[in-house]
């Protein structure tokens, strides 16, 4: 067993240490209770070439980005990432190093976490950030979380454009009663039906933006109302690069930013691992949960970081803790780091600008496609057509062309027969005219 | 001249006619190290007797500070916004927490003198 | 700039002093559109990100990186963290493209092995753990916690006993078990441990009543200790209407060896991390897969994963009639598939025999530690342990050393600390997991640095109170951080320096 240093023989010298026979003496008590040692419907162990197969076969199955033509995204973004980004991540203080609780020997993860966490507040526009979330989604449930803490009120507002899946978590994750919970499932392309919700009950507001249909919008008129009715505005951004173009959520006059950082350094995944991002307002910062790094000194008057502010922590406070989270996202908000630090302000501009130019070209070839309307009035790296079928037909024989077309939206809002025709199309930097070109001609072959 | 009263869970009440000031004492401080944080409740809310009302952080602890008496907060110390360790440095002069108006004084009947609390504290 | 670089140990200023404006490491095309289509809220600004090119960033992080201690560099003692090795045919079987590259909202039809792999790791985990349904979307243990207890919260709501409010928790527990649960609510009750270190299960019966919701329990506990009376506490909870929550985070414990499916639980989270070796990567990403006994089953998140004749599909909606009982969405898309496919392939690597190797070596190797050091140091509990054992700091009473500076004094031996000051019952706590991937010779040698440095306590504390020494940055002022907090780089920074 190539993972299992143990020899026989030390297992024996080991054995007579501690003093008994066999390894089964150390589970006598259990043995005691139940049948120890049981028999399990699994295969035995498998060498390094066949586990190997076994799971490239299962690879091989699926079509994927790189062997497509590929206009996916809501929420999930396929973007190019930098070689060296997989090599540094893989470095092994960074791969197999625990939470960093013991600062004198954890400075590397401390050190970037502490950059990152600088990185996320300049594109967020907010004063401070945390460590890192699960993903975008788990994020926006912690930042509703906090909201109800700090305003002490329940409601809880959703735009109607925001990811549906999102919405689920911040139900489920921040647990809103049915009676406090606003959100329709449906599809408007203006907000401006949240002023009319807003009341003193209200704990916060919550816009996507760009929001799950692509559209872009100006959300300052909307903060300044919110706030004047006591409650906050929390921004959702699901694709962090359209930060580069837009005013930062923070100049909005957001209270709260949730964002998904997978676009910079991690691959789509089939959904994860992420990393969230959440940002906030210097005044509530006690009320941020997970893990946050700060600077300090040493006993010589040296400048280190440490992990602080834990006593908001479960690890400290138990049921009276912020939250029960006790983890961030590690290695993917180190991938997130490398990467933005590679691009640099000039490079994250132009990576955002290509991504803008991408769609914009899809789109001006999509609008000649007969009967395929655009729903959007602005959008960054994707947008919502309208199609003469339905949406999820097209993109299952898309599909069967090598194309994947995008998202119909009736896999996520099932209940409503005005979408069905509806899909949500990304293009980004790595579409090429000839990808595009591929797009439109199956796209004339199959509607 | 200001009476003090203090509880089993290591506040202190300095109390003249019906107001009184609460803070944690000296014990409670020591306790808990060096105090980086307190937070104070806001000015005008009802305080319950034996209800947390405020909560004291060092680095490695977080504890809460129950109410001696009920009543309504006129002020909170605001200088331990910015240097906490005025807690540690005179836990029982200028590290005090709140003001609170007195609702009922048959509430400090229950509470300990000087000398029980230092009796509760040496058990 | 000063150099204070010593040897191989290089200072490493941070990025927003090093990097510039005009520095990128990546070559982009230009982009050519003349207008804009982001409506009223384009706004070219500056953002303030430093760059840097390839060979900069590349020595920027690779000096970080030696900052850090790793598994891959020592023994990694953390007790309840299990820190063991991780197989780097994991890491090259997640960056298949056939996983890495795949939307998780393709059409189904263009998924199919993606789905496939999601079956067969849930089947070893239901098979390994004995239990009937299983959730993979937690993103983390403490995730998977939450997706138990709303599961148990769910089930007392569609038995409409929403009296049922109160929670039991041993006093070892991990600090996520009372945080989850008051999170949803419930009344947290703590329960006192015995004298044997297990959960005490007179004072536990007393505060069962009518508003008993459920209890969490860890096992083997944080003590390191199997809760031997599980199945009389498992039909104690059962017979009051309640359920059993058990927190799986020591399941490399028992893994291949018990199943705790024949122990009575109705809902358990597995850490990926921990007992199935995907890395700990200096904190996450985690999964926390949940199993769920047949009384849970109905109450598990979307998505849920299905098969017909011939394929896999996903029911992933909130009204959709074959999830009507759920709880609700714990995350977008369906879960960590990048550390199902690492946790998979450990599983196959070693297979149903190795992975009961695996529980064997860990509780070997932990009671090999004990008997090895128990003479020196003091066992907080009588009795075999299982995967980690407990020390308390009687061993250092009268020498002025405590328990944070033997652990600083560990560092400056080349080891990562074990965990200190957990479990929170036992007195100044020294928790050791030394897992089943350490050889012999390096736990003897682990062994031998914890007897030196326990016989040098007697010399007094002066060495230890100034441990460590030897690392990049010693002993950091942690009051200092919190007091004022400075948690970003800001520009004036560099002007005031200046």
């Amino acid at each position: 067993m190539r993972y299992l240093p143990l020899t026989k023989n030390d297992r024996e010298e080991m054995l007579n240490t501690i003093g008994v026979n066999n390894i089964d003496e150390l589970f006598s008590n259990i043995a005691e209770k139940v049948s120890i040692n049981p028999k399990f419907d699994l295969p035995n162990h498998k060498t390094e070439m066949e586990v190997e197969k076994h799971l490239s076969l299962l690879s091989d199955k699926n079509l994927h980005a790189d062997n497509s033509n590929f206009f996916i995204g809501g929420g999930s973004y396929k973007h190019h990432i930098p070689a060296s980004v997989d090599h540094i991540i893989q470095r092994s203080e960074f791969l197999t190093s625990y939470t960093p609780y013991q600062p004198e020997i954890s400075q590397g993860t401390l050190q970037y976490l502490y950059e990152f966490q600088t990185q996320v507040s300049l594109l967020t526009g907010m004063d401070i950030s945390n460590a890192s979330m699960y993903d975008g989604s788990t994020a926006a449930a912690e930042a509703v979380s906090m909201a109800k803490r700090i305003t002490k009120r329940n409601e809880v507002i959703l735009s109607n454009t925001i990811h549906p899946h999102y919405a689920d978590v911040i139900k489920t994750v921040s647990g809103i009663k049915d009676s406090e919970f606003f959100y329709n499932r449906n599809f408007s392309i203006d907000i401006d039906y949240l002023f009319n919700e807003v009341d003193e009950n209200t704990a916060c507001v919550v816009v996507q933006n760009p929001d799950f249909f692509g559209s872009c919008y100006d959300l300052s008129s909307l903060a300044e109302f919110v706030q004047s009715k006591g409650a906050l505005l929390i921004v959702v951004v699901t694709e962090v690069l359209s930060l580069g173009m837009m005013k930062s959520p923070g100049a909005m006059g957001a209270d709260i930013v949730a964002c998904e950082g997978q676009s910079l350094g991690n691959p789509m995944n089939f959904g994860g691992p992420y990393v969230g991002l959440l940002s906030t307002k210097n005044k509530y910062l006690r009320q941020i949960p997970g893990r946050i790094v700060g600077e300090s000194e040493d006993v010589d008057g040296k400048k280190g970081f440490v992990l602080t502010l834990s006593a908001r922590e479960q690890h400290i406070r138990r049921e009276k803790a912020t939250s029960n989270i006790c983890t961030n996202s590690g290695l993917c908000s180190l991938a997130f780091t490398i990467h933005l630090t590679l691009l640099g302000e000039k490079g994250f501009k132009s990576l955002s600008r290509l991504n803008h130019e991408s769609a914009l070209n899809l789109k001006e070839k999509i609008l000649k496609i007969p009967e395929v309307k655009l729903l959007n009035k602005s959008f960054f790296n994707e947008f919502t057509i309208e199609l003469p079928i339905k949406g999820e037909v097209f993109v299952d024989r898309m599909a069967e062309k090598g194309v994947l077309a995008g998202i119909p939206v009736s896999r996520l809002i099932n209940n409503n027969k005005e979408l069905d025709n509806f899909v949500v199309v990304a293009s980004t930097e790595t579409n090429t005219e000839d990808d595009m070109n591929s797009y439109i001609e199956a796209a004339n072959e199959v509607l | 001249m200001a009476e003090i009263y203090f509880t089993k869970d290591h506040e202190w009440i300095k109390v003249e006619d019906n107001i009184g000031v609460v803070g944690i004492t000296a014990y409670a401080s020591e306790q808990l190290g060096d105090i980086v944080f307190v937070e104070l409740p806001e000015e005008g809310i009802t305080a319950e007797i034996g209800k947390d009302i405020a909560v004291v952080e060092s680095v490695k602890a977080a504890s809460e500070v129950y109410s001696p008496v009920s009543g309504t907060i006129i002020k909170s110390n605001e200088d331990l916004n910015s240097t906490p360790e005025i807690v540690n440095e005179d836990p029982v002069g200028k590290g005090w927490f709140y003001e609170i108006e007195i609702s009922n004084n048959d509430e400090l009947s229950g509470l300990m003198s000087e000398e029980e609390y230092q009796k509760h504290i040496g058990d | 700039m000063k150099n204070s670089n010593k040897g191989l140990n290089h200072d490493e200023p941070i990025l927003f002093e090093i990097g510039g404006m005009d520095k990128s490491g990546v070559d982009l095309n230009e982009p050519t559109f003349k207008e804009n289509f982001i409506g009223e809220c384009f706004e070219d600004r500056e953002i303030g990100l430093p760059g840097l090119s390839e060979p900069e960033s590349i020595r920027h992080y690779v000096r970080l990186s030696r900052k850090n201690y790793s598994i891959d560099a020592g023994l990694y003692p953390l007790g309840s963290c299990t820190m063991k090795h991780n197989p780097r045919l994991n890491e090259k079987l997640a960056r298949l493209k056939g996983f890495s590259e795949v939307h998780p909202l393709q059409p189904l039809s263009t998924c199919q092995g993606a789905l496939e792999l999601i079956d067969e790791i849930s089947i070893w985990l239901k098979e390994l753990t004995g239990m009937k349904a299983v959730t993979m979307t937690p993103k983390a243990g403490a995730q998977g916690e939450l997706c138990g207890m709303l599961a148990i919260k769910k089930a007392i709501e569609a038995r409409n006993e929403c009296n049922r409010t109160k929670v039991l928790v041993p006093d070892s527990a991990h600090g996520t078990n009372p945080a989850t649960a008051a999170f949803l609510g419930f009344d947290v009750v703590t329960i006192k441990s015995d004298k044997n270190g297990r959960l005490n299960f007179d004072d536990f019966k007393e505060n069962v009543d009518k508003d008993f919701a459920a209890a969490m329990i860890t096992n083997p506990n944080t003590c390191g200790l199997f809760e031997d009376d599980i199945i009389e506490i498992a039909n104690y909870i059962h017979d009051a209407g309640g359920y059993l929550y058990c927190d799986g985070a020591n399941f490399n414990a028992l893994v291949g060896k018990v199943r705790p499916g024949d122990l009575g639980i109705d809902a358990m989270h597995i850490n990926l991390h921990k007992t199935f070796s995907t890395p700990h990567g200096g904190g996450g990403p985690g999964s926390g897969p949940v199993v769920f006994s047949n009384i849970l089953k109905d109450f598990c998140p979307a998505p849920l994963l299905k098969k017909d004749e011939e394929n896999y599909y996903l029911v992933e909606n909130h009204n959709d009639k074959d999830i009507d009982k759920s709880f609700g969405r714990l995350c977008v898309f369906h879960g960590q598939m990048g550390m199902f496919v690492r946790a998979l392939s450990y599983m196959m690597s070693h297979g149903s025999d190795g992975l009961r190797q695996v529980s064997e070596d860990a509780v070997l190797n932990a009671n090999y530690i004990k008997s090895s050091l128990e003479d020196i140091l003091t066992p907080a509990y009588e009795g075999y342990c299982m995967h980690e054992v407990l020390f308390n700091d009687d061993f250092l009473s009268g020498t002025g050393v405590e328990t944070i500076d033997f652990a600083k004094a560990l560092i400056d031996k080349g080891y990562h600390p074990m965990t200190i000051y957990f479990p929170l019952v036992v007195h100044g706590a020294l928790l050791v997991e030394p897992t089943e991937t350490e050889s012999k010779n390096s736990i003897d040698q682990f062994i031998e640095t914890i007897r030196e440095l326990a016989s040098k306590t007697q010399d007094g504390e002066d060495f230890f109170k100034k441990a460590p020494i030897y690392t990049p940055i010693r002993r950091l002022d942690e009051t200092k951080a919190a007091r004022n907090p400075v948690l970003r780089w800001q520009k004036n920074d560099v002007i005031a320096a200046e």
